[in-house]
């Protein structure tokens, strides 16, 4: 699991969201320019429709600092800033950064777990939709063992 | 199979709802030891929670986040009794859904 090489990698990640195109067409909703990109500012064009955030101190991200198995990384994002309508979650270091956005509904709060895969050592990148702008925050977490192999 | 486990717990107003998924979540940039050959991918890739019947919360997920995915969000304003639903979708088309009572 672990012995795959990085440049094999980053070439599967490249196939992977080609091939990913075609089934998507039956969720429009889904953004996949978001999913598909490369970087963290084209992850966010492609989702959020913007890159440009405020670092935020009102957004809390809990992770650990130190993650032993990359391929398993929990995260909770909460955030005190009134009126959230979308919480994005981003792990800078992976080929495509974007891991999850949450699109939030009336009478859900500012909270979202789950748990992503880190490929390596990066920022987990919270980014939070409230009030129509984008406030984020991030995090540094080392990872020892990668998690793109599992 | 029921692949997914709700728990929603109302304390002082505010329901914490977590639930646990079984998918396998490949990026689609894994290879096969054997073969060489690339896995396809295969995610989840939109997750909807609805309390009574409302969406409460669209989640649209890649390939990043673990296999086996868990999730927990907070509501407000959502009463005991209240049947919660989620909902997901993955990227082959496959899709399962199940329902928990608010507790």
């Amino acid at each position: 699991m672990m012995n795959m090489k990085r440049r094999t990698m980053l070439k599967g990640a490249l196939i992977a969201s080609a091939a990913a195109l075609t089934p998507q067409a039956v969720l429009a909703a889904w953004p996949k320019e978001g999913f598909g990109a490369k970087s963290v500012p084209e992850a966010l064009m492609g989702t959020l429709g913007s890159d440009s955030t405020s670092p935020s101190d009102a957004i809390k991200i809990k992770a650990p600092d130190i993650a032993e198995n990359g391929a398993v990384v929990p995260v909770t994002v909460s955030t005190t800033l009134a009126d959230v309508t979308s919480i994005s979650i981003l792990a800078s270091a992976n080929p495509s950064p974007l891991a999850a956005s949450f699109d939030l509904g009336a009478g859900a709060a500012g909270f979202v777990s789950t748990r992503i895969k880190m490929g390596k050592t990066g920022d987990i990148v919270a980014v939070v939709k409230s009030g129509g702008s984008l406030h984020s925050n991030r995090k540094g977490v080392k990872v020892t063992i990668g998690g793109c192999g599992g | 199979m029921a692949s997914i486990k709700i728990r929603a717990k109302n304390k002082s107003g505010v329901t914490t709802v977590k639930c646990l998924m079984t998918h396998p979540m490949e990026t689609g940039s894994r290879k096969n030891k054997k073969t060489g050959k690339l896995i396809p991918a295969h995610f989840i890739q939109e997750v909807t929670a609805g309390l009574n019947g409302t969406t409460v919360l669209t989640a649209h997920w890649g390939g990043g986040v673990s296999k086996n995915p868990y999730m927990s969000f907070k509501l407000n304003g959502a009463a005991s009794g209240d049947s919660l639903k989620i909902n997901w979708v993955d990227n082959q088309g496959n899709s399962e859904s199940a329902e928990a009572k608010v507790k």
